[in-house]
Parts: C-alpha cells; structure tokens; sequence
C-alpha cells in the first residue's frame, strides 16, 4: 500500500502543462534558431513578459546556447525556441548567428585547431 | 552583462554519440564533458511513418525523444565542441533532421555482447554521408573479440576506424574523441593551396 508520504508524482509523469500552453498554441518560432544558436540579453527586458519568459531571461545573460536553455528550463527544445524568439522579437535578447554549419564538415582549419584544442585536455 | 552584438561568438560544433539502449553513450558524454550532462527533449512529428503502430492511427503522431548532451570548451581556438548522446528511442531520432544536421561527425558505441543493437546508427550515418568511427566499449563480462572480428559481423567499410573504449573513463573517451577528429581530418579533402 501506498503510504501517505509516497511521492506518486515524478517526472515519469510528464508535465504538469501540455507543452505548448505555455506557449499559447503556437508551435513555431519566429526567429530561426537551432540548437547550437547562441542566445543572450540585451538588457532591455519588456516589461509584459510573463513568468516562462523571466525564467528564460535569467538562463541568458551570458551568452549560452538554445539547447542549455531548453534542458534548464525543462522544456522541449521547440518550446524553447517559441519563447526565445518571442524575446527576441521584443528585444530582450539577440541570438548570435550561429556558426556550426554542414560547410564545417569539410573545413580542416577548424578540425585542426579541434584536435589541437582536444590534445591539451 | 551586456554584450556588444558585433563581438565574435565562439564556432560550435557537434559529435553525435550514438549506439544502442545501455551501451553507454550517456555515460561516454558524462566522461568526456566539462559540464555535468544535461537532458532535454523535443517533439517530434512522425508524419506517415509506415511502421508497426503508428501506422495504424492516422497521418501524424507526435512523440517525444529525450537526449543527453554535455560540451567541451577550447579556448585557445573559441571553439566549443556539444557531444549529442542521441535518444534510446532509435526509431524516432532518425527522424529529427536536426539533431544529425551539420555534425563534425560520430561515434558509435558497441557492446559486443548486443552487437546488432548499433546497426541501425551504423546505417543511417553511412546513409547520410556523416563520417563516424565504432568505439567497442568494453563491459568487463564481454568476451573480447578483435577489432578485425567486430568489423566483419558489422560489415565495415575498411576506412571506418574501430577502436576499443572504457566509456567511464575520461582519458579513454578523450581519446576516442580525438581519434574521431584525426579520422575527419583523413577525410576531409586537402587544403587547395
């Protein structure tokens, strides 16, 4: 039997909010972002943000990545970016083209100075 | 702290960390990462997917992929290098183009003990062109087959590196890590100068 202190709501039963409440149905962002977008304050905040919005504004006054924000607001990544690009779009926050890019893939510069970096460690 | 928009943001790239259900990838990240791995997760929509279940309840289903990703900063270059430990449910990641979109490359982790359990990353990274290598990692109740032995029972191209791995071990991810680089760079095409 269960006892009183049993705790019978965990993760494992998923959130409390259908996702896309918190973003008011909406499932696509305005701004394009990708995970490895990085995402920063600009120091003037809107004043009608609401609570989601303020979470995420604080994960941002250093310059931090959009899949960072989703994994400590705990929310999904497309979630994320809806609420990222709204504040972008009021902007509390700019997003820093994000470099990472298929072209990369062929670009020894890059992998050489990887694998110096990565032989250091 | 307010940052000037016109100041350079660091390259980020991505390795993806792929295998089976319980191989280690999490694990592998955790070693090999700066920071302690963090988890997310994404919605995806499994339009028309035509297999088992979902094929039978309509057009599109949505389902949700948890991962694991942890990073590796290099200053000296302002690179930052994300380790993706791609989701444990193997049919729906595949299906999300942009966890695998513009990776570096891949490695795919194998237990010798469930080999076929990394076919299907060995599959659709060989169908997409992203360069990857095997890492056997080593479970301590695993017969030790050869390198040369678990290559034929995956059928490997000869120029896909196969090396063996403890995935809790830091110096041993790390120089899986560099081993995956050394491999993209005998890949990628020379410098045209």
């Amino acid at each position: 039997m269960a006892g009183d202190d049993e705790v019978w709501l965990d993760d494992e039963a998923g959130p409390l909010i259908r996702p896309y409440t918190v973003n008011a149905g909406r499932t696509r962002p305005t701004v394009e972002l990708d995970l490895l977008s990085l995402v920063v304050t600009t120091g003037r905040a809107g004043s009608d943000v609401d609570p989601e919005h303020v979470k995420a504004l604080e994960l941002c006054h250093t310059p931090v990545s959009v899949v960072e924000v989703a994994a400590n607001l705990r929310l999904p990544v497309m979630v994320t970016k809806v609420l990222l690009a709204d504040l972008v779009d009021c902007g509390a926050i700019v997003t820093w083209a994000s470099s990472s890019s298929s072209s990369h893939v062929t670009d020894r510069v890059l992998l050489e100075k990887l694998l110096d970096g990565l032989q250091r460690i | 702290m307010v940052y000037n928009e016109s100041e350079v943001p660091p390259t980020q790239v991505k390795i993806l960390i792929a295998g089976g259900f319980g191989v280690g990838k999490t694990t592998f990240v955790g070693a090999a990462s700066e920071i302690e791995p963090l988890s997310t997760e994404e919605l995806i929509t499994a339009a028309s997917m035509g297999i088992d279940n979902l094929s039978r309840t309509g057009d599109k289903s949505t389902t949700t992929v948890a991962f694991d990703f942890g990073r590796i900063t290099i200053h000296r270059h302002d690179i930052v290098l994300y380790l993706f430990g791609t989701p444990g449910q193997e049919r729906f990641w595949f299906m999300w183009d942009e966890l695998s979109a513009g990776a570096l490359g891949a490695i795919v982790l194998a237990d010798t003990r469930r080999l076929q359990d990394c076919f299907a990353a060995v599959d659709f990274f060989e169908n997409r062109g992203i360069p990857f290598l095997v890492a056997v990692n080593e479970f301590d109740d695993a017969f030790p087959y050869e390198p040369g032995e678990v290559r034929a029972a995956l059928e490997l191209d000869a120029r896909v590196p196969i090396l063996l791995c403890d995935a809790r071990d830091t110096a041993s991810a790390m120089s899986v890590l560099r081993s995956l680089v050394q491999h993209l760079l005998a890949a990628a095409p020379a410098p045209s100068v």
